[in-house]
């Protein structure tokens, strides 16, 4: 067993946070002063001394705390994006959370509670440990998605979150206690071995609780149902929260059990995957089209994009694997644009949110209009931005692994969906001015043309980024 | 050439010219003329510089020139660029065009003109990029990408359906080529590579060929477009504002073409062969249907829309022909559709400008007010229908006597095309040009302009040139065409061949 400070040593980024948020609170509470950007500052540099820890730390690989804990190229890779995605998310909602008058010291301290969580959640080696991060992700998730509490919206989101969101845990532990029955273990290396082959129905009862249980937090269809509400219902940087740095970390979990500790039966998750990947292609096409909201769209395109992504999952393999890891990277960026969009669609000091609100906007401000049609296009994957790319990963793993149904039908949906997306672009290009937007804060704008600039150029020097895809994904085989 | 080959220079030297413009600040008059100019230097450069690479192309080779290759993706996806004697008449033909829709558009655009320069210098990138591409990943790229400038000149400057018309536009292509991406991909499982140059050489088995062939088939075949996949077309013609029809016809249709000539016919041998029936029997029903719906429209664009329509349906005729007469046909009538057609919308861009309506009722006697436009409508009208003398007979010609040797009845059945062809060009020409000047609207009517008639010069002379002289295009394809054929009739050869010694299956 290795020495606690070695241990230590590898969990440094989730130390920083857990110690940090901790000093945090108490220095918050004593100062008593609100609003405090001060403590929003220092949650910011938490987090963004955790990303610098991680990309200047070791690169050895290790299992510590009695098995608990696993530290890995692929946990590293996922932790920066849910770490990115936190920070991106924070550092914009700033000037939201002042608009609306509940920028409160609680949300960065719930936002740095919940990425420990997130953290915690992407290096579990084992069931006990994965339900741990999980729920303190979920808890601070709950709270967050109600953080605007007079806003009976924000109240309804936080309460159908929070129900639906135990429900699944309890699924989910379910299914945990039912391998931990059949196999003796809860580590995933541990199952792995007990498995070998031989698919009792019980792992297998224990395999579909537990899918679901992840399913519900991806919010892969048919578990998507309280998507599409906590999207519109939570405030904007919270919506921000859910599409990018809880994805990232659901789907780092999801990835890390299925092939950790099943590789032997890719017969059996096969097929509860490929079900999962093409019900959220099809229903992300097709439900979005009717909608007038554009955070509701965002939830419906965040369901297909989700299916999308199952595809490489269900292709398996190390390239298979890698190919997520792209996909979820390129969605990180285009959400966090398309979100730094929607938290600068405010008029007379009023947040807008439906699409229409955003007609003529090519001649009221080209360059969010620029910016944001690049997004657009590059979630419905046309090339040459960088979203076609993650496609191409997924799919061409897809064909690779001989799944010629579900990349065809998954091409097909993506045509479907590209309907909607044009719809943006086109109420922002074609359509007669609606009433300009106020003057957008800096920080939403910077991170929106970063990530559009980030999606254009992308395929002028990819191989930077395919290699640590594909780095970070051996260390899962 | 400054560390890129030439080719790069030409496909990325319209991107710089946008960003230039991109950086111009102010929207005063000066401004805008500045765009306008700055677009218009640019293309004009750009077809310089490929008249350059054509005097250094040596015509009696069948391999790619000006070859350049960088590492990409890693994996097999390679940043390489070329042309052949197939692709290289494409490249000159939209570097020509080019200089054409800008100049096109002087006057007629008002709005939104540093935004509209911009989008068409992009657009040329794509499309040129298209024709160089040598790795199949690069090619859908410029290939796909080319749907984003097209979908925005469409929506925003174009008509009153304009809206429909550009996603009609966009989805029908994505679709069909999305399945062509997952075709690419399931190549790529095989050769391991998607650098077309190694993609030629590898044989793939005839069960996997079929389904190859069909995916491509999906996405060229809208393109092109065939029958019954057509119907974006005649929408998008009519929408599209006058450049953009220019560059529609006479460059973006010919992406099917090509596709079919660059993949489908070396690539898929077996499939080629085994589909070429259900190619003939769509492309006969394209020249025969369109020409009869051509000549019942009402709207001088939609009437030549669908006229291209039939004229592609003789170059898909001709390329499944796989005989050199026949292929090369099919690009010489590719090459002089995309004179022509184009030369025709801008026709009907002329008056449009003067009148705004499209409506063939609205017109007639124009030869009384405006005897050079209709010199220059009836050269045009000419070649459309394929009079000898003009490049459209060459083309027509060469396809139907290509297609002769493999089926006569389909060459019979096209044929009657040509005739409706007639009939429908030279009604539309009486209905607008003869007749009777007795609409008060039509009285004060000029004539065309000097910049009008700079357009038309290039146009008309070589339409003219090649009519009288078709070598250049020939030649300059006949040795790829002629490697092509070989190849394709190798492939099929082995594997009667191989068939023949194959015990029966039972």
């Amino acid at each position: 067993m290795a020495p606690l400070s070695l241990a230590l040593a590898h969990c440094l980024p989730e130390l920083i946070l857990a110690v940090g948020v901790l000093v945090l609170v108490l220095f918050a509470a004593f100062r008593g002063k609100e609003p405090d950007s001060l403590v929003s500052e220092i949650a910011a540099g938490l987090l963004g001394a955790a990303i610098v820890v991680i990309l200047l730390g070791g690169t050895s690989n290790a299992i510590v705390f009695d098995g608990a804990f696993i530290d890995d190229g692929f946990g590293r890779f996922m932790k920066v994006l849910t770490l990115a995605g936190s920070l991106v998310t924070l550092v914009m909602s700033q000037d939201f959370l002042a608009a609306e008058k509940i920028d409160k010291f609680e949300f960065p301290v719930l936002i740095l509670l919940s990425t420990l969580g997130m953290l915690m959640l992407i290096s579990a080696a084992g069931l006990i440990a994965l339900y741990l991060g999980l729920e303190l992700m979920s808890l601070s998730l709950y709270v967050l998605a109600a953080f605007q509490r007079d806003n009976i919206k924000a109240s309804e989101a936080g309460l159908k979150y929070f129900v639906l969101g135990a429900l699944s845990s309890g699924m989910l532990l379910y299914g945990a206690s039912l391998l931990y029955g059949f196999a003796g273990t809860v580590s995933f290396a541990g199952i792995a071995e007990t498995i070998n082959g031989k698919a009792s129905l019980g792992v297998v009862f224990g395999l579909v609780f537990l899918m679901t249980g992840l399913a519900f937090k991806m919010s892969a269809a048919p578990f998507h149902m309280w998507t599409p509400d906590v999207y519109e219902g939570a405030p904007t940087p919270v919506t921000t929260f859910f599409a990018t740095a809880v994805k990232m970390a659901a789907v780092a979990i999801t990835l890390r059990v299925i092939l950790t500790a099943f590789p032997a039966i890719a017969q059996q998750w096969r097929q509860i995957v490929i079900f999962i990947s093409l019900l959220s292609m099809v229903l992300g096409a097709f439900a979005a089209i009717g909608q007038a909201n554009f955070k509701r769209l965002m939830a419906y395109s965040a369901i297909g994009h989700i299916g999308f992504a199952l595809v490489g999952l269900a292709a398996g393999g190390e390239a298979g694997a890698a190919s997520v890891l792209a996909y979820m990277a390129i969605y990180l960026v285009m959400t966090l644009g398309t979100f730094a969009g929607i938290l600068s669609m405010r008029i007379n000091g009023a947040g807008v949110e439906n699409i229409s609100d955003l007609a003529g906007l090519a001649r009221t401000d080209a360059v969010m209009a620029f910016f944001l049609a690049t997004m657009m296009f590059s979630l419905a994957g046309i090339p040459p931005l960088a979203g076609f790319f993650a496609k191409w990963y997924v799919f061409n793993a897809a064909i690779q692994a001989r799944l010629y149904p579900l990349a065809v039908i998954g091409v097909l949906s993506s045509a479907v969906a590209a309907f909607y997306y044009l719809r943006i672009v086109k109420i922002m290009y074609f359509d007669d001015p609606a009433p300009a937007f106020d003057r957008p804060a800096p920080a939403p704008r910077i991170v929106l043309a970063a990530s559009g600039i980030l999606m254009v150029f992308l395929f002028a020097y990819p191989s930077f980024f395919t290699g640590a895809t594909l780095a970070a994904a051996k260390s899962l085989f | 050439m400054f560390g890129f080959g030439i080719l790069s220079c030409i496909v990325f030297l319209p991107l710089a010219g946008a960003g230039f413009i991109l950086a111009l600040r102010g929207n005063d008059k000066a401004t805008l003329e500045n765009a306008r100019r700055a677009a218009l230097g640019t293309t004009v450069i750009v077809f310089l510089l490929s008249l350059y690479a054509y005097a250094r192309f040596d015509p009696s080779s069948s391999a790619f020139q000006f070859v350049e290759e960088k590492g990409w993706f890693g994996h097999g996806l390679v940043y390489k660029m070329g042309v052949d004697g197939l692709s290289f008449p494409f490249v000159l033909l939209t570097t020509l065009l080019m200089p054409v829709c800008i100049l096109a558009s002087w006057q007629s655009i008002e709005n939104r003109v540093k935004e509209y320069m911009i989008t068409f210098l992009v657009l040329e990138t794509l499309m040129v990029g298209v024709f160089c591409a040598l790795d199949l990943v690069l090619f859908y790229l410029f290939f796909e990408g080319g749907l984003i400038p097209m979908f925005l000149i469409i929506g925003i400057w174009g008509g009153k359906r304009r809206v429909y018309a550009s996603f009609k536009f966009f989805l029908y292509t994505l679709t069909g080529s999305l399945l062509m991406l997952l075709a690419i991909m399931a190549m790529y499982g095989v050769a391991g590579t998607t650098d077309i140059t190694v993609l030629l050489q590898t044989h793939f088995p005839p069960s996997m060929q079929k389904w190859l062939w069909l995916a491509f088939f999906a996405s060229l075949a809208v393109k092109m477009p065939m029958w019954p996949v057509h119907t974006w077309l005649p929408d998008a013609h009519v929408e599209a504002p006058t450049a953009g029809s220019v560059i529609l016809a006479g460059v973006l249709l010919k992406f099917g073409g090509y596709g079919f000539i660059r993949f489908s016919l070396p690539m898929f041998p077996e499939a080629s062969a085994y589909f070429a029936p259900l190619v003939f029997a769509l492309s006969v029903i394209a020249i025969i249907y369109t020409s009869l719906v051509a000549l019942v429209q009402e709207d001088m664009k939609k009437l030549i829309a669908y006229t291209s329509v039939a004229h592609m349906g003789l170059v898909t005729m001709g390329i499944f022909s796989v005989t050199p007469q026949g292929v090369q046909g099919a690009v010489f009538q590719m090459v002089s559709h995309g004179l022509v057609s184009a030369a025709l919308f801008l026709c009907v861009g002329v008056v449009y400008d003067r009148m705004h309506t499209r409506d063939i009722a609205a017109y007639g006697g124009l030869v009384a007010r405006m005897p050079v436009y209709a010199a220059v409508f009836m050269i045009f009208t000419l070649a459309n229908l394929g009079l000898p003398g003009t490049s459209g007979f060459i083309g027509e010609f060469l396809t139907l006597i290509g297609t002769f040797k493999i089926n006569s009845w389909v060459t019979f059945l096209a044929t009657t095309g040509v005739i409706l062809s007639a009939a429908y060009a030279l009604y539309l020409y009486r209905r607008i040009i003869f007749g009777v000047l007795d609409k008060p609207s039509l009285a004060a009517i000029r004539d065309l302009s000097w910049r009008e008639a700079a357009l038309f010069a290039p146009l008309t002379a070589l339409t003219i040139f090649y009519g009288v002289y078709p070598a250049p295009v020939l030649e300059a394809s006949a040795a790829t065409i002629t490697s092509l054929i070989k190849g394709y009739d190798t492939a099929l050869g082995d594997n009667k061949t191989a068939s023949l010694f194959r015990p029966r299956a039972e």
